[in-house]
């Protein structure tokens, strides 16, 4: 809401600074986004009028001026082609400092000049400011002002405060409104003007027109006013500039009149041409199916039932509360007119206003729900600037059909519960005063208030101390810190330990923690080489998405990690190595949410990265969970990897069954060439939900060994489609208990090994925790381990 | 004899002076006091000596062999010191050379800022409490006092699935679920990723990250929701911070405050940062409504809480001096590493 100070001080004494003025409003809650002074830099510019001109004797475009600048006579010469005798006009005097610069005695082709003619956007203002100014050349009046008059004052130069009005306040969207505020914050008294209509007109409105509301529980209230022999032409310039500086454009007085009032009083008004208004009446009704309406910015609008109208005895002639329709406009013709003072159901305008898509300073404010007492006065105060402008003459009284429901309006000031609330020790009688400043009535008997009737956010205590807070100052409470409080225990969940585990693990094996955007496009499904069935293609949809882009949310962080992996790429960056912890979504059958699911997500390519890397890590983070029944199986049919690098993470259950946990490998390529990363990218996903239930918080402490370890070593040839992890499971279990340890080393193949076969060499020790172990004991063992694999695998010792 | 023994200390331990090696040592001692040395064949020749000579010479050799090991000793620490010496020169590295690079990975500055904010309020005796992204608008909107078509509704842009369904706007909706499930008292901290139908652009995003703090007990006062955000504010943005809060509205805090904390670039004087304000608005904060109480199955009469909520991505870009937001969600390596 922007707010020109002067129209302000109409209504209350501001008698402080006003970055002070600003500070204190902001304080006590009304928001000051900005203020704009609009004539900065503008001095030493005055009203001067042209008495005489002549042409210049050496120059075609240039003409030699007298100008009455009030206290002297001026000779100006100018090159404006739109100035003559008679005209006022601004004029930067000497020593005058504009925006464009200094103005200074000059001389024109051998002739003097002593100020210079100012246009408007010498004066740093713009059209819609004043609206009747030239294309191009000097500003001239077009209205009477004494010369020698400060520019400033003839053109109302003012300072306008740029309030932000929270949406509980709408009575603050108008003047009067910040007047009232300001009045309570600065603790001086609220000017409250008396109108006054002498309803010149003759007659009763009554006689001229009926109102029926057909729809009460939308329009609680319409009242009108009739107003005869209408001029209608420009509004006077303080007004003009008074709407221009709030952000509203001058239109016609009768217009300007109704805007101006909705400014001050926060009660948007409209003017109908009553002769354009069939059959003396006025229906506020429901749209009929069908209907359409051309409204005052000259669109056709589709109307439907749902949408409250304006309609005569025939037709709407407006949408309620949103705009005024094209058929009822003021006109230059128009003679008489009935000026609507209305109130609405915020819901109905605001679900009309969203419909339509209009969005006008009328509707802003009912939708938030304004006072239904305030429709008189603001009626009145039109009719007073009607007859103050020599507008029309208002015809005697008000026809007010008043359908507004009984309220709850009393309260009671519980002097504690507000000081329990806050924190506070205030006394009654300072409570007491905040709350007729806000124009509450109380009764200091029965500490019983009644609410004024533009303040329907008053409900309750709590709304109660915010009143009084707010003038007291926030900052004037003295911090506590729930003292006397029963102390409570702060800690994080397993859970949450579980996934701080995990970030720092990531970390430490070199991996960067990544955020990505959660909702992504139903096309990474292509991109990422899912069939069309696959279950990761259901996703929760988002009706009002910003764009395709962004549109599903997501069931997989796959191609998002593979969308940064492939971004690095692009920047040249040689290795990259990154994590990222958040949630995928995925639509449950017959349930309202989607279940939410934690997923790790790794990726990596570059320098030293390749399967085992990748494997390395997350064996790194089972033992850090502290996870050790899994099995790493072979995966070939996840469309994503390469098949003949892939592994699935296999947790076991604890009937012994194992389940899948996750993915890990290398992307395949085609994938990977679809979505522009490097040839061997890699990657892995997991459940954190299933990590996390597999892990353990526990860690029993085992004894250091006693006894030495022998060491032995063994190389077998197997074929080369034999895994590893079956040769050390065989192991294993060929060697019994102790073995303490059994690792691969090496694994060869080459010219030393026959075709299609690979050599594969373990380091194994042996250990036991109660004695030291016998050449014998190693050597039988290790008959049983050759034995086993050239049993199981046709092994070949090398 | 006796003579014979003095010469040999004397030129013995001329030539120990000059032995460099440790070997060179070596043969030195077998030379005088092995099986075959110069010592021990003089005493050989003891036999030839008188019984009154006899204790006199051989308390003299005893004497110059002890002297003898004593130089050998001596010399054997000088040599091992001074080759000890040589191999320090030898292997002195330049230790001004890059040190090796190590791969650690570093978390997100989001993770940082909100690690940090959880060890405030952990230390404070908060839970973390947490909730789903895909929200019913009754915990979104209707149980934090905004009923459907409530004005206030539109200020947050929302991303709907249907029309009960949305993507929650704020972490408010999970005071509400945690006000269900909970009885007082309650004080948790609850943050997670919000949604907002936002541009991406240098200072928007329609994803970010907010903490939502709840705290319902008897008698919990505005004065304690000060405190505590004096606390948090120390210890994100330094002891000398200083916070203002201003009044403002929101449907589910009454008496609602937006809160400033002094300028981290300036201090409070003003500066570009703050856009000279002295001031910068982290967050939003208030007494719980005693409808969102109600909702929640708490009586308004009996108890109270303050709630507060703020925004971590602008946190973070504010703490590390990040000026467009679509740096965090980018993830170039370059970027994160710096953290
Ligand atoms: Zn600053």
């Amino acid at each position: 809401m922007k707010a020109p100070l002067n129209w302000l001080k109409d209504f209350v004494d501001i008698n402080v600074g006003i970055r002070e003025y600003v500070h204190a409003m902001t304080m006590s809650g009304s928001k000051v986004e900005g203020v704009e002074d609009m004539g900065e830099g503008i001095d030493k510019v005055v009203v001067g009028r042209i008495l005489e001109m002549e042409a210049h004797p050496n120059a075609d475009r240039l003409k030699i001026c007298k100008v009455d600048v009030g206290s002297e006579m001026l000779q100006i010469v100018t090159g404006a082609p739109n100035v003559k005798a008679g005209d006022l006009i601004p004029v930067a005097l000497v020593g005058a400092k504009l925006p464009g610069g200094e103005i200074k005695v000059s001389k024109l082709r051998g002739v003097e000049s002593y100020g210079m003619m100012c246009s408007m956007e010498e004066l740093n203002l713009t059209r819609d400011y004043l609206p009747d100014a030239p294309e191009n050349g000097v500003y001239i009046f077009n209205e009477e002002v004494k010369p020698g008059t400060d520019v400033k004052e003839a053109l109302h130069l003012d300072k306008v405060i740029d309030f932000e009005i929270t949406s509980n306040r709408p009575d603050c969207l108008s003047i009067y409104g910040l007047a009232r505020e300001s009045a309570v914050t600065l603790g001086v008294p609220l000017k409250k003007p008396e109108i006054r209509v002498r309803e010149e007109a003759g007659g009763n409105a009554s006689d001229h027109v009926t109102i029926e509301i057909e729809n009460p529980e939308l329009c609680p209230r319409y009242s009108a006013r009739i107003v005869t022999d209408v001029k209608v032409g420009p509004s006077p310039y303080w007004m003009q500039h008074r709407l221009a500086a709030a952000g509203m454009r001058p239109i016609n007085n009768i217009v300007d009149i109704t805007n101006y009032v909705m400014l001050e009083l926060g009660q948007p008004m409209h003017a109908f041409d009553f002769s354009k208004i069939t059959g003396s009446k006025i229906i506020v009704r429901t749209a009929r199916e069908g209907e359409v309406l051309k409204t005052l910015d000259g669109q056709e609008r589709k109307l439907d039932p749902s949408m409250l109208v304006i309609a005569d005895a025939e037709r709407p002639v407006g949408v309620a509360g949103v705009m005024g329709g094209e058929n009822s406009e003021i006109t230059e013709d128009t003679r008489m007119i009935l000026l609507e003072s209305a109130n609405f159901n915020g819901t109905s305008i605001r679900l009309t206003s969203k419909k339509l898509g209009i969005r006008s300073e009328a509707s802003l404010r009912f939708e938030k729900g304004l006072d239904p007492e305030n429709t008189i006065k603001a009626l009145d105060r039109c009719a007073e600037l009607i007859e103050l402008l020599g507008a029309g003459r208002v015809v005697r009284g008000i026809v007010d059909c008043n359908k507004v429901p009984k309220r709850q309006d009393t309260i009671r000031l519980d002097v504690d519960r507000i000081n329990g609330l806050l924190g506070t020790d205030i006394p009654v009688e300072k409570m007491v005063e905040i709350f007729r400043a806000l124009e509450f009535e109380v009764d200091t008997n029965t500490m019983m208030m009644k609410i004024p009737s533009f303040r329907s956010d008053i409900e309750s205590a709590a709304d109660l101390a915010e009143e009084i807070a707010r003038f007291y100052d926030y900052n004037n409470i003295k911090p506590s810190l729930l003292s006397g409080k029963e102390a409570m225990r702060g800690k994080k969940s397993y859970k949450q330990r579980m996934e701080d585990v995990i970030r720092n693990t990531m970390c430490a094996c070199g991996l960067n923690e990544a955020y990505t955007f959660s909702f992504t496009s139903p096309r990474v499904f292509d991109s990422i080489n899912l069939p069309a069935d696959h279950p990761l293609r259901k996703a929760v949809v988002i009706s009002n998405p910003l764009g395709e882009d962004y549109s599903i949310m997501r069931t997989t962080m796959l191609p998002d990690m593979l969308r940064v992996l492939a971004t690095n790429y692009s920047r040249k960056i040689e290795t990259a190595r990154l994590f990222e912890l958040a949630f995928v979504y995925h639509p449950v059958e017959g349930q309202e949410l989607p279940e939410q699911k934690s997923v790790l997500t790794l990726g990596m390519y570059g320098e030293d990265c390749d399967f085992l890397e990748l494997k390395g890590i997350v064996e790194e983070l089972l033992a850090a969970m502290g996870i050790s029944d899994f099995e790493f199986r072979p995966e070939r049919e996840d469309p994503i990897f390469h098949p003949g690098r892939t592994a699935s993470l296999m947790l076991k259950n604890a009937d012994g069954t194992f389940r899948k946990a996750g993915v890990l490998g290398e992307i395949h390529p085609e994938v990977a060439e679809k979505t522009e990363c490097p040839e061997r990218t890699y990657a892995a996903t997991f459940e954190v939900a299933a990590l996390i239930e597999a892990s353990t918080p526990d860690r029993k402490f085992k004894p250091l060994p006693k006894y030495p370890a022998v060491p032995r070593d063994i190389a077998v040839v197997v074929k080369d489609e034999v895994y590893v992890a079956d040769l050390l499971r065989a192991i294993r279990k060929a060697a019994g208990d102790i073995l303490e340890d059994v690792s691969l080393f090496d694994v060869y193949k080459g010219s030393q090994v026959p075709a299609g076969m690979k050599s594969t060499a373990f380091a194994l020790t042996f250990r036991s925790p109660e004695r030291t172990l016998k050449d014998e004991e190693v050597n039988a063992a290790m008959d049983r381990i050759l034995k086993s694999l050239e049993h199981q695998f046709g092994a070949k010792l090398r | 004899m006796k003579q014979q023994l003095e010469s040999i200390q004397k030129k013995a331990l001329e030539k120990l002076e000059t032995i460099q090696e440790l070997r060179e040592l070596e043969d030195f001692r077998v030379a005088y006091l092995g099986k075959k040395g110069e010592l021990t064949s003089i005493l050989k020749g003891m036999g030839s000596l008188s019984p009154e000579e006899r204790p006199v010479i051989g308390q003299l050799a005893n004497e110059v062999r002890n002297a003898l090991e004593a130089g050998i000793a001596a010399a054997k620490e000088r040599l091992i010191k001074a080759a000890r010496e040589e191999k320090i020169r030898q292997e002195t590295l330049d230790v001004t050379m890059p040190g090796r690079a190590r791969k650690l990975g570093k978390k997100h500055p989001i993770t940082l800022v909100l690690d940090e904010i959880k060890e405030i309020f952990l230390g404070m005796g908060y839970e973390i409490a947490e909730g789903p992204e895909v929200e019913l608008d009754y915990f979104n909107f209707e149980a934090l006092n905004m009923p459907r078509n409530h004005p206030a509704r539109d200020t947050q842009d929302t991303f709907y699935i249907t029309e009960d369904v949305l993507l929650r706007t704020h972490t408010s909706p999970v005071q509400a679920r945690y006000m269900k499930d909970h009885k007082p008292p309650i004080r948790i901290i609850c943050p997670g990723r919000v949604y907002r139908s936002d541009a991406v652009d240098a200072t928007h995003s329609p994803i970010f990250h907010q903490v939502e703090g709840l705290v319902v007990d008897k008698g919990v006062t505005m004065g304690d929701l000060v405190g505590t955000l004096q606390v948090f504010a120390k210890g994100v943005f330094g002891e000398n911070t200083r916070i203002r809060l201003r009044p403002h509205h929101f449907n589910f805090t009454e008496p609602s405050a937006e809160v400033d904390v002094s300028c981290w670039g300036c201090g409070g004087t003003g500066c570009r940062i703050c856009k000279g304000e002295g001031w910068i608005e982290i967050l939003g904060a208030g007494m719980v409504h005693p409808n969102v109480l109600r909702a929640g199955g708490i009586d308004p009469d009996v108890y109270s809480g303050f709630a507060f909520g703020l925004g971590i991505d602008r946190i973070a870009m504010g703490k590390f001096g990040i000026d467009d937001m679509r740096l965090l969600f980018e993830n170039d390596i370059r970027f994160l590493r710096q953290f």
